[in-house]
């Protein structure tokens, strides 16, 4: 994983509350048995036509949302499955941070995993920054703000160990894999006991 | 003395290897990891490409269940999968089964089925463990007194590699029960209604135990159901205190300990309860007597009421969104909704008591003309027993499709799918916008509720069904 410091972005918003991963993206997606490519079906069935066209009344296929890298999402975003394929997708469109004032706990563990900046900020930052869709923001996860245009910030909570791995770009696993003798001795301790 | 602790608090307690710190999250063993074809196969490919092993294949079990056909193979052995890459994606998994050394119940095992079918079924599911697996619905395991969570793909290479995860201690809320569900109205009605109270993130943060007199009368089955359902209000888990019951349902199973060691075993599952005393994070109560027959009328699970309840009005434009894709009208119940596809099956709702209890309302009756009625076992277990019984050949007389083993239009991923526009009357767990089929419409509902409203051809009471209907 490469790391992540600081995002420097334009938003789009979806305001839609509760986005469910099956709108992120559609189960029939998830017969891949890799994590790459995904970016093309994300938001599939919102983002497209049934003619394959792209559906003008999506927000992200607006002009003005393209290239935007931090998305502004309705509350409850990421809820239902735990598919992994939900963060792998919104990374592989371009989005790297989305920003609302609640995030579903499989999603958010997920996300922060991948790389992709899953912050959760208070309601009346959440309510501005849906109304100031286009704003350029510059998120800086080392100081855990985020600078808005009128010289303003918001500061933002991180788990601090999901925050150490996306500042240094390493994977959780070598964490547990470094205590690999407390596990040895907690599998010794439960088996005697059994 | 030690301080009173919650069932959580035993459970988490029990299983940590390393507690957490204000730097780093606890390290939680895992006593059973459960597979299946759809998020394991990138947590394999990391594996091989650290040269890693798996650590526990004793502890790990693995089934085909979401990509998989309900249609028979052909006079070939072919299968009818809808696509290539589902049936890669199987294949795959039963390659990566053979060179790990996991025992797996794919096409050739009489055991093969939903994953959080199988587990409690060949009784790998036992109260006190930790349970993980790539999927939401892993919550139901929760019903027999095991803490038990949906993870994502990141993690179960974690869990392969190390059999453990990193975690930050959840909240807990009490969901206390009260009273005595009316007669004929099920599990999955009160579950809905728990859900239409708290909203589909009030769980967030939270494991949910459910409890009280209402609780401690569900049958494991129906217990499963309400755990089921416990990620539908955003909590990372529900569970259910085990007792005589689930002691009951689980005694004798492949997997549950035997002889001595089963003695030794329930004294102590026993102990897990909550202390009297212990505090929860949060609390709230629930009148049994009060749910009816309950139905979703929006695009997520906490949009539920009672069918026969009017619909609410939208306090905002994405709530009327949300009733515009349903077609359904603010202050006109559910209750009479014109129905095209009934599903009947799931991890929520694919047990034998759920069939039996379709059953009951369809034996002797029809199907509604043009409307479809697709019944998915959901095991083979399940699917043995059903025609045992001979609830097939009622399901097939009523004109309904009788399926193998498998998740099926709950995700709609394998092929089985509605149509755009159509509206689905579903035993499973979620009423997405297209996650029954692009444009189809689903409205949640209990088995009874599904077979009342496949014979009437619109949403219907299925207790005008059911009284006098044992007889």
């Amino acid at each position: 994983m490469k790391p992540v410091t600081r995002i420097h972005s334009r938003t789009a918003a979806l305001a839609d509350e509760n986005i469910d991963t099956d709108r992120i993206i559609p189960a029939r997606f998830l017969t891949t048995t890799t994590r790459e490519g995904l970016g093309k079906v994300c938001f599939n069935d919102w983002r497209y036509l049934s003619d394959g066209s792209d559906n003008p009344t999506f927000p992200l296929n607006a002009p003005d949302a393209q290239g935007c890298e931090i998305l502004v999402a309705g509350r409850n975003f990421g809820c239902g499955s735990s598919r992994e394929h939900a963060p792998w997708a919104l990374l592989d469109f371009g989005i790297r941070a989305v920003l609302c004032s609640e995030i579903a706990d499989i999603f958010c563990n997920n996300a922060l995993k991948n790389g992709l900046l899953a912050i959760v900020i208070s309601e009346a930052e959440h309510r501005w920054l849906l109304n100031h869709s286009g704003a350029e923001l510059s998120i800086d996860v080392r100081e855990q703000t985020i600078a808005i245009p009128d010289g303003g910030h918001i500061r933002f909570e991180l788990e601090p160990f999901a925050r150490h791995c996306l500042l240094e770009g390493v994977d959780q696993l070598g964490f547990l894999q470094q205590h690999g003798d407390a596990i040895v001795t907690y599998e010794q301790r439960v088996e005697k006991a059994a | 003395m030690n301080a009173p602790r919650t069932l959580f608090d035993k459970l988490w307690d029990s299983h940590l290897v390393l507690p957490e710190t204000a730097d780093t999250p606890a390290i939680l063993y895992v006593d059973l990891h459960l597979l299946h074809e759809v998020t394991s196969p990138q947590a394999f490919d990391v594996l091989r490409a650290q040269g890693l092993k798996l650590r526990r294949p004793d502890r790990t079990l693995a089934t085909l269940d979401h990509s998989t056909p309900t249609l028979a193979a052909d006079a070939d052995g072919e299968r009818p999968y809808a696509t290539s890459a589902a049936k890669e994606q199987v294949a795959q998994l039963e390659a990566n089964c053979r060179e790990f050394e996991v025992e797996l119940h794919g096409w050739d095992s009489a055991a093969r089925g939903i994953v959080h079918v199988i587990g409690p079924e060949l009784g790998a599911t036992q109260p006190g463990m930790t349970i993980v697996c790539g999927d939401s619905h892993t919550s139901t395991h929760g019903a027999f007194g095991a803490l038990a969570f949906g993870i994502g793909t990141t993690e179960v290479g974690h869990v392969l590699a190390m059999q453990s995860l990193l975690q930050r201690k959840p909240k807990t809320l009490a969901i206390h029960v009260d009273g005595v569900l009316p007669p004929n109205v099920s599990a999955k009605d009160l579950i809905l209604h728990v859900i239409g109270t708290i909203g589909v993130n009030g769980g967030t943060g939270h494991v949910i135990e459910y409890r009280g007199a209402a609780i401690e009368a569900l049958s494991m089955e129906a217990r499963m159901t309400v755990c089921n359902m416990a990620i539908e209000a955003g909590a990372r888990a529900g569970l259910i205190a085990p007792d005589e019951t689930t002691f009951a349902w689980l005694k004798g199973r492949p997997r549950a300990p035997q002889g001595a060691a089963w003695d030794k075993a329930v004294g102590e599952w026993r102990e897990l309860k909550t202390d009297a005393g212990a505090r929860y994070d949060r609390e709230v109560h629930i009148d049994a007597t009060e749910v009816k027959p309950t139905v979703t009328y929006g695009t997520h699970p906490g949009m539920a009421i009672a069918m026969n309840a009017p619909v609410p009005p939208a306090r905002n434009t994405i709530e009327q969104r949300a009733l515009d894709y349903m077609q359904a009208v603010a202050g006109k119940p559910m209750q009479g909704t014109p129905v095209n596809v009934v599903f009947l099956g799931s991890c929520t709702n694919g047990r034998l008591p759920d069939l039996r209890e379709a059953a009951r309302v369809l034996r002797g009756r029809r199907v509604a003309e043009g409307v479809r009625m697709l019944v998915v076992p959901g095991s083979e277990a399940v699917r043995r027993d059903a025609e045992a019984e001979g609830l097939h050949e009622i399901f097939r007389a009523a004109g309904a499709e009788w399926r193998m083993p498998g998740c099926s239009m709950c995700i709609a991923m394998n092929g089985d799918f509605a149509q755009p526009g159509q509206l689905v009357v579903s035993t499973s767990n979620r009423n997405f916008e297209g996650r029954q089929g692009k444009g189809a419409r689903t409205v949640l509902a209990s088995p009874a509720t599904a077979a009342a409203s496949a014979v009437a051809g619109v949403i219907a009471d299925p207790r005008a069904y059911l009284t006098g209907a044992a007889a």
